[in-house]
């Protein structure tokens, strides 16, 4: 029996979609205590399986043919536990907080409905044990990402933002498939079930691993040979292309650097699906399928170094364009990127552990900081413009301490969760590269500096229009959210004795590196308590926070205005004139092909010949029958002229 | 002067022309069918004189069949021929024109 008990994580939140489909969605209330129950029993079923030692189900066959299995069965290891407690339990926070946000909105029943199937998608990626079936589970997030970014599907933006975010996806998961292929051809199957994945490894020489860990090690060309002379059908190259292709799928679903663009519009969608789907969960779903396959990252240093590039990069990125947004909900977009970012660099720094310690810690506070945005908003009728807000710090005081405990954790305020995560992080990123290590502390300055200009702003000075002078303060589905979410962003760094997230986390990465080496790796350990770590993060924080102090406060109209940034440094616009314009003259071109030479040409063309032909031929119907008996007599005279004598 | 088989060849060629002739270029239609039976007998005449010849009865025996043959014929295309000129009210070839573009 107790096998199966773990198949309810995802038959729950699937009945709930049915149900809802069906008929629940012209009932919303009930369609709300459906999806709401579906999401606390899939909590439960979660720390039963988290602490309460639930095995696996067993896993059946799916797909049998010869050389390419696929199971659907379910990885329970530390790293699927951690990451289906944050999955299961900030859903559950975030269902509660929708029921009072979308409470007046006469799509709930709807809305429900796409929270549910989301659930079921995101909890199928944390689970599963093969990349097929993740790859399955991650287009059902997408198909949910779609439909909730385009819930107001009558508002154009919001029609377009979810096309945008479907279309960015489909791109990435193009080199997501390529990547899957690859692994499939190197390793012979597409589990990743660890103790698979060590058997596999167990072949490849340790010579190649160190090459990663250490750049002075082997160099391609090196581990070429040595692949030819063990007889594993590998290169490095195909390695490369296999990392990189999987890395491309967690650079559309975590919106890194080229992809990024669909994350700040999907904003257009409800609050509490900016805060589940497009900051604590889905988005981070790339960084976790990363850490899924870490240890076969490792074998192809380019493509660490490429992770670990295009994360550092989209961090500081995305800080430099939050400086000058002003919708609150695209600032906190912005600094979600940012924040991927750096867990995207923490694995390619080789810290998954640190990349999911942050991965935690930062649903937390990103989701808090998302739904006390949504309480903002709430309040103030739909206003998103910070500088539209001002003064609310005392009129809706629950909403602005929470939001300011999510500020605090996320700017790594000492004491508090990102405080903890991010300094590891980056004290991981010094380890692997100091460059990646300063680029990460530019944006913790940032990251200050914005978040400060965002509080300053919305929260504080005179209100800067009618709407903020007089705003109502939550009801209580949306406020006991934030208190959970706020203690949780309080506490979420902290070891009591040995035990919290972050031990947690290493006591993962640290079996995976024992099962990957039996032999015995020394694995990096970052140095703790140095002069850098002690001192750097909290100086450029303490920096970030006065200097915004310094320019915003009580400031009606924004001191910097930093063109480039404000205008995202152009990048929608070159999409715009290069990809899509690009695409509209291909699509001009083939339309022209289309009518002129498919359709003139050869449709209508051979009908026209057939007519023309016709229209000849007709000319000999001349309806004299004495004619036709003439040239029918004439015909076999000459038959038998040419049969007798025409030889 | 002896009377061989190109002697009655001949004449059954003579008599084919004559009758595709009349086919070509008289305009009643009776009379056209007169000429298609001549050309039939044609024919037949050629079957009798081989038959004669090669001292064999086959083409003796075909040409009852033929007599058969165009004694049916003849009963359908005067009918046709009756069922015709009780639409159109005429017999000339040459106001048959319905097929004509």
């Amino acid at each position: 029996m107790e096998h199966y008990v773990a198949w309810f994580l995802l038959i729950t939140p699937l009945v709930a979609t049915i149900a809802i489909l069906l008929n629940l969605h012209r009932k919303p209330d009930y369609a709300a205590f459906a999806s709401i129950g579906s999401a606390s029993l899939c909590f439960l079923i979660a720390l039963a399986v988290a602490f309460g030692g639930i095995q696996p189900p067993t896993s059946f066959e799916w797909i049998a043919l010869p050389g390419f299995n696929v199971d659907m069965g379910m990885i329970f290891d530390p790293l699927s536990k951690g990451m289906l407690l944050v999955v299961t339990g900030v859903g559950l926070v975030i269902h509660i907080y929708s029921y009072g946000y979308m409470d007046h909105d006469p799509g709930k029943g709807r809305f429900f409905g796409g929270l549910s199937i989301f659930m079921f998608s995101m909890t199928g990626i944390v689970l599963a044990d093969n990349l097929i079936m993740l790859f399955l589970f991650w287009e059902g997030v997408g198909l949910s990402s779609y439909l909730l970014i385009g819930f107001w599907y009558e508002k154009e933006s919001a029609a377009q933002a979810a096309n945008k975010a479907f279309v960015c996806n489909r791109l990435a998961d193009f080199g997501f498939m390529i990547g899957i292929l690859t692994f499939w051809f190197l390793m012979g199957t597409v589990s990743v079930k660890p103790e698979v994945v060590a058997e596999k490894y167990q072949q490849i020489p340790p010579s190649w691993v160190h090459s990663t860990l250490n750049p002075e090690g082997a160099t391609a060309a090196q581990l070429d040979s040595t692949a030819a002379k063990h007889g594993v059908r590998t290169s490095a190259v195909l390695l490369t292309v296999m990392v990189v292709g999987l890395f491309f799928g967690c650079i559309g679903k975590s919106a890194m650097f080229p992809f990024h663009v669909w994350l700040p519009d999907a904003m257009e969608g409800p609050t509490p699906v900016s805060a589940l789907i497009h900051a604590a969960t889905m988005v981070a779903a790339g960084v976790y399928m990363l850490c899924r396959v870490y240890p076969l990252l490792l074998l192809s240093a380019p493509g660490m170094f490429f992770i670990a590039f295009i994360g550092c990069f989209t961090a500081v990125f995305a800080a430099l364009i939050a400086v000058q947004q002003n919708d609150i909900k695209r600032i906190l977009a912005y600094s979600t990127l940012s924040q991927l970012g750096y867990m995207v660099m923490a694995v390619g720094c080789g810290g998954p552990d640190a990349a999911m310690f942050h991965l935690t810690t930062h649903a937390f506070f990103k989701a808090l900081l998302f739904l006390a945005a949504g309480s903002v908003i709430h309040a103030l009728h739909e206003e998103q413009d910070i500088w539209k807000m001002g003064g609310l710090w005392n009129k809706i005081p629950l909403t602005f301490y929470t939001f300011a405990i999510g500020m605090l954790a996320l700017i790594g305020f000492p004491g508090l969760a990102g405080f903890f995560s991010k300094d590891y992080l980056l004290s991981i990123a010094y380890v692997r590269s100091p460059g990646f290590y300063w680029v990460g502390v530019i944006t913790a300055c940032l990251t200050a500096f914005y978040m400060t200009r965002l509080v300053v702003v919305a929260f504080f000075g005179p209100p800067r229009a009618h709407a903020a002078e007089h705003p109502h303060e939550s009801p209580l589905p949306m406020t006991i959210p934030l208190v959970i979410l706020a203690v949780l962003s309080f506490i979420g760094g902290w070891s009591f004795g040995g035990y919290g997230i972050q031990p947690f986390y290493h006591g993962w990465f640290m079996d995976v590196i024992h099962s990957m080496y039996p032999l015995g790796v020394v694995v990096p350990e970052p140095e703790t308590g140095t002069f850098l770590e002690m001192i750097v993060p909290g100086a450029v924080v303490l920096l970030g926070v006065v200097s915004a102090f310094y320019l915003y406060w009580g400031s009606k109209t924004d001191p910097l205005d930093i063109r480039i940034l404000a205008n995202k440094f152009y990048i929608d616009e070159l999409y715009d004139r290069s990809l899509v314009g690009g695409q509209q003259l291909a699509a001009r071109f083939l339309n022209w092909i289309d009518g002129w030479i498919l359709g003139g040409l050869i449709i209508r063309g051979s009908a026209y010949v057939s007519v023309g032909v016709g229209e000849l031929f007709r000319l000999f119907q001349t309806g004299s029958l004495q004619g036709y008996a003439f040239v029918f007599s004439l015909g076999g005279i000459l038959l038998i002229y040419f049969t007798l004598f025409a030889h | 002067m002896e009377i061989t088989l190109n002697h009655y060849l001949a004449v059954a060629a003579v008599l084919f022309a004559i009758g595709l002739m009349g086919v070509i270029m008289r305009r009643n239609i009776l009379i056209i069918y007169m000429s298609i039976e001549m050309m039939l007998q044609a024919a037949n005449l050629t079957f009798v004189a081989f038959s004669r010849f090669n001292n064999q009865l086959d083409g003796q025996v075909f040409v009852f069949f033929v007599i058969t043959v165009a004694a049916a014929e003849v009963a359908v295309g005067l009918a046709l021929i009756v069922a015709l000129y009780r639409l159109k009210r005429t017999t000339q070839i040459q106001d048959l024109t319905t097929l004509k573009f």
